[in-house]
């Protein structure tokens, strides 16, 4: 559906993506990782339409992004990541305006249908420029399924929302992901492994890692790492904890929190739990510490560096 | 022509919601009145019955004189505020063409002004009740032909500016200034030089309404030219939109 090769989009002697090939097919949503000025917005505003490439060539859902730009345009669905919207304008006629420069035949039930599926039916008659940041994101994303694209390619889709509506946001993706092709950016780790099937990670307008977001975070973190938190004092524990098979690197934090590191797949929380209780302590909280997309991201840039210099 | 239609409705309908175009309707409308109210009065007064029989020239000049300063306003948003606001993004990745979204915006313009000549219509009617045998029709015919044609230049002007800058004033001062050199400097050069002048003299915007179509004199020259500087300004400002993609 998204076919990329060797895009390159230089401003002036500045390269914000360099070489960047990647595929993405239907029934599938694809993650763009990375963190501020990685060259994400450059890479989605080519593949939009919005702007012609310096180098490289892309197709979305068949046609060539600078030859047939308007073929590309009418099978792609796109939410900037300003979200612009026009703030003189109510909700329904802004979408009905979206929605026949389309050509869309029943343009009226397709904003219904569009204000539904973000759950903003009840704003349909309001000025855009009265709604707060997390409707008009919705908004945005009302425009961008209007015509029910192919393809749809969402910039930050949840910046902004509070986290009700980043769940309800999340689901509408996921839904339309089943189906169609969708690429969208994040920053946000944990929003790639619910949402994508595959990550990218961009850094410095170059696609830095691609894998499965599970994939990425084995291949990353040799170890994981869990959080422990009783009542009371808790340097009396970490002998017993250390002495538990599969744990190692034990390391008190608070006075009632300790650390430990433990082989990814290997599930000790159990263990923990028992052995904590045995030793005559109340168990407040055991969680597992995720790396974040910081911890890869630095990893991945030292990683890269160590590269060229050897 | 769709998608040409859609935007032009959508500016129009914009029109009557900001304060600004009330504000040059009426002050067009309202100093024409005051001329031709003042002319009435003044040949009615000055001698017993008319001196000499009053045309529509009487409003029809001062119009399309109100109107070179008017165009700026209306259009100055038109791209600019686009741009400012981000939703060029928005207009620049739906299926339509670069041409069709600058033509759409000048036409959504050139409705404005339209509903403003129609509504100027009262006074060529007024003035038909009070002279007789009535106004010379082939003047009204060739008078309003040359108002609407020198709209449709001035607002393309205008939109071709608008299309520069994200900043409405910027283009507002700018199209200002290219309009009055059109209409007011650009025909100084014929006058001052016999030998080379004349091209100053073809590009006169002024001479072309006010000595010509303004005159009751229908010339295909006069029309063709209005034309072809519509739509040089269209196609200027679809020049500069399609740029704004390779920045």
């Amino acid at each position: 559906m998204i076919r990329v090769s060797g895009l390159t989009k230089e401003y002036g002697i500045r390269r914000a993506i360099d070489n960047i090939t990647f595929e993405a097919e239907q029934g599938e949503i694809v993650g763009f990782l990375g963190p501020n000025g990685a060259g994400k917005t450059t890479t989605m505003r080519i593949l939009s339409g919005y702007m012609p490439p310096t180098e490289g060539e892309a197709t979305v859902a068949g046609f060539d992004i600078v030859s047939e730009s308007i073929e590309v345009r009418r099978r792609v669905g796109y939410l900037p990541e300003t979200v612009p919207l026009y703030s003189d304008m109510t909700v329904f006629d802004y979408l009905k305006f979206m929605a026949d420069l389309r050509h869309l035949p029943n343009a009226e039930e397709r904003v219904d249908d569009a204000l539904e599926m973000v759950g903003m039916e009840e704003r349909a008659d309001g000025y855009i420029g009265k709604l707060s940041k997390g409707m008009r994101q919705r908004i945005g994303l009302a425009q961008a399924l209007l015509h029910r694209p192919e393809v749809l390619i969402l910039d930050e889709p949840t910046i902004g929302l509070d986290p009700g509506q980043v769940v309800e946001v999340r689901n509408v993706i996921r839904e339309i992901g089943r189906e169609r092709t969708v690429l969208l950016s994040t920053h946000i780790l944990s929003e790639a492994q619910q949402l994508c099937d595959r990550v990218l990670i961009i850094n410095k307008g170059r696609i830095v890692a691609e894998d499965t977001p599970e994939n990425l975070q084995a291949s990353l973190v040799g170890a994981e790492r869990g959080v422990l938190r009783v009542r009371g004092e808790i340097d009396g524990l970490i002998e017993t904890i250390s002495k538990i098979k599969g744990i190692s690197n034990v390391q008190p934090k608070e006075d009632d929190v300790l650390e430990f590191q433990f082989a990814p797949g290997q599930d000790v929380r159990a263990e923990v739990a028992r052995a904590t209780v045995k030793a005559g302590y109340d168990l407040l909280e055991m969680r597992p510490i995720g790396m974040s997309l910081e911890d890869i991201f630095l990893q991945l840039t030292r990683e890269e560096s160590a590269e060229t210099e050897s | 022509m769709r998608n040409i239609w859609t935007i032009a409705k959508r500016e129009y309908k914009i029109y009557f919601n900001s304060p600004l175009a009330y504000i040059v309707m009426l002050t067009v409308l309202g100093v024409v009145a005051l001329i031709f109210g003042a002319n009435i009065i003044n040949l009615t007064t000055n001698t017993f019955g008319f001196s000499q029989v009053p045309d529509i020239t009487i409003f029809t000049g001062p119009m399309a004189f109100m109107l070179l300063f008017s165009a700026p306003a209306l259009t100055m948003r038109l791209l600019a505020d686009e741009q400012r606001m981000g939703t060029l993004e928005l207009m620049l990745t739906a299926p339509v063409r670069d041409w069709e979204l600058v033509v759409g915006k000048w036409f959504g313009s050139f409705l404005f002004v339209l509903t403003l000549i129609v509504v100027s219509l009262i006074f060529p009617y007024i003035l038909n009740s009070m002279v007789d045998p009535g106004i010379d029709q082939q003047l009204m015919l060739s008078s309003y032909l040359g108002i609407i044609l020198v709209s449709a230049a001035f607002l393309s002007i205008g939109v071709s500016i608008s299309a520069m800058f994200s900043n409405q004033f910027v283009a507002f001062f700018l199209s200002l200034v290219v309009l009055v050199i059109l209409w007011f400097l650009i025909g100084i050069p014929s006058q001052l030089f016999f030998t080379g002048g004349e091209i100053f003299g073809y590009l006169d915007m002024n001479s072309r309404f006010y000595d010509s179509l303004n005159q009751g004199i229908i010339n295909l020259s006069d029309i063709v030219y209005f034309l072809s500087v519509t739509a040089l300004g269209l196609f200027i400002g679809s020049v500069v939109i399609e740029m704004r993609r390779w920045q």
